[in-house]
């Protein structure tokens, strides 16, 4: 059997079993695990939400808080809502050439590259059905990696709620420390814009307080992680400027596409 | 047979360390042991796909060609990462997460394809399963040890629980952040070596070659 199992069919033969009994193994484990991993994704992304808008404690059953936020998508060049089927994934849209745009190196002092057409918004409302967080999916390059987050705000579209990252690459202990829940609770009540409608808002080295001048526009930067902190502040920056989410959140101040939002309802 | 089966099985967790004496896997055994709960999954998951991959490289032994035979250990190695991922993402979604690229890097994990080669290739299916889940357990050692230690020093916690409170938190304990990143992995790893062969001296390898003494001495200039 030995010399036998050597010739060129045998050869063939075992290399096609194995790779029919290794595919059929893979794709059902692939297929029939598929539903329980979207629900976990899912789960994972309105955990995050939540967590940034400040409504999550631990132990809550995430899907029940999640009823009283609503997905909307806004256009990121008019600033006005517009209407995507419910699969919409503003990832994949980003590296569609049909449906982003490409950034020019000036611009994206974010390093994403490509900028969807549509992003997606998230709207926290109270019990009596007002406004209560305007929630920003915000994403850009750190030091090693790129950052995904949201950014929270209160409903005067300037003032920060809340900041958090779901998934980065950083150094822990380093610009990892963008996770830690002191240097998060920074961000609390800084405001983006200052008064003739620029953007302010960015990270600094050295302690902010009430003394610094335009405190309420800056935040204290990571110690050691200098490239992180900067990057953080330049995804900001560009998230809320005008190749980001300016237009929207320019409406949003106004009340416009509340007014409008609601007239749809 | 008895006393052989407890030394396949067993063998590899002292005597026959698959890193410390084999000095293989070094890799994830950096990457993953920054928090004993990634180590943890991580070990169980080597161990899963050792142990089986060993069991069905074992069962076909007598049927593979030699020449495609590394490729056929790759392909059910692979096989079996993809199907654990999967599982991991499906029910242990937080952690599999953490570990990323490293559940799929277990296929490049040299201890997996080094017991295929050597152990499965030539050895009943049984003996080789105990052989993946002995070297398994081997690696679990080293990576456990690491991880407690590179826990505690570098967050103050274990699996996530505070034990030592942090100065930043207003405790005592100033963390080493240094611990944290992978290079403190290859201090610990050599640490544990020196001390297993401290313990088994006849771990310790002969010396591949002999310095010369000097024949002349002279001054630089």
């Amino acid at each position: 059997m030995s010399a036998n199992k050597e010739s060129v069919g045998k050869t063939l033969l075992v290399a096609f079993l194995v790779c029919v009994v290794c595919g059929v193994v893979v794709a059902t484990a692939a297929v029939s695990l598929r539903p329980v991993q979207s629900k976990n994704q899912l789960l994972d992304k309105r955990m995050n939400i939540l967590q940034a808008a400040g409504l999550y404690q631990p132990g809550v059953d995430v899907n029940e808080v999640f009823k009283s936020i609503e997905r909307r998508f806004v256009d990121i060049d008019t600033g006005e809502y517009v209407e995507m089927p419910e699969s919409y994934d503003q990832r994949k849209a980003a590296k569609d050439p049909q449906r982003s745009e490409r950034l020019s190196g000036k611009e994206d002092i974010a390093g994403i590259k490509s900028q969807a057409n549509v992003a997606e918004v998230f709207l926290a409302r109270g019990d009596n059905g007002d406004l209560s967080r305007i929630i920003l999916p915000v994403h850009g390059y750190g030091l090693w990696s790129t950052l995904y987050g949201f950014l929270a705000l209160e409903p005067d579209a300037n003032t920060v709620s809340g900041l958090g990252f779901y998934e980065h690459g950083e150094t822990p202990g380093l610009g990892g420390e963008v996770d830690n829940p002191k240097w998060k609770a920074l961000w609390e009540g800084k405001k983006l814009y200052g008064e003739q409608g620029e953007v302010e808002i960015q990270v600094v080295k050295g302690a902010v307080d009430s003394k610094t001048p335009n405190a309420e526009h800056k935040v204290d930067g990571l110690a050691g992680a200098t490239l992180t902190s900067n990057g953080v502040s330049n995804l900001l920056r560009f998230w809320v400027g005008e190749n980001g989410f300016g237009p929207y959140l320019k409406r949003m101040q106004q009340g416009e596409v509340v007014e409008q939002q609601e007239g749809d309802a | 047979m008895a006393e052989k089966t407890k030394d396949i099985l067993l063998g590899p967790i002292f005597d026959n360390n698959p890193i410390a004496l084999q000095i293989l896997g070094i890799c994830s055994a950096l990457a993953v042991t920054s928090n004993l709960s990634t180590t943890v999954t991580m070990c169980i998951a080597l161990t899963t796909v050792t142990a089986f991959s060993n069991f069905f490289v074992s069962s076909i032994r007598n049927y593979i060609p030699s020449s495609i035979r590394i490729i056929v250990q790759m392909t059910i190695i692979a096989s079996l990462v993809i199907v654990v991922d999967q599982f991991l993402k499906a029910y242990a979604y937080g952690i599999s997460k953490q570990l990323s690229v490293f559940v799929g890097l277990i296929i490049t994990n040299c201890i997996v394809m080094g017991r295929a080669e050597a152990f499965a290739m030539k050895n009943p299916p049984i003996p080789s399963f105990l052989d993946g889940v002995g070297n398994g357990l081997g690696y679990s050692v080293i990576l456990l040890g690491l991880g407690f230690i590179r826990e505690l020093l570098g967050a103050g916690s274990l699996f996530g629980q505070q034990i030592l409170t942090k100065a930043a938190d207003g405790g005592w304990f100033v963390t080493n952040g240094m611990m944290l990143l992978p290079p403190s992995a290859f201090f610990l790893i050599g640490l544990f070596i020196w001390a297993i062969r401290v313990w088994k001296p006849e771990q310790v390898e002969e010396d591949t070659f002999k310095m010369k003494p000097h024949t002349r001495v002279s001054d630089a200039f």
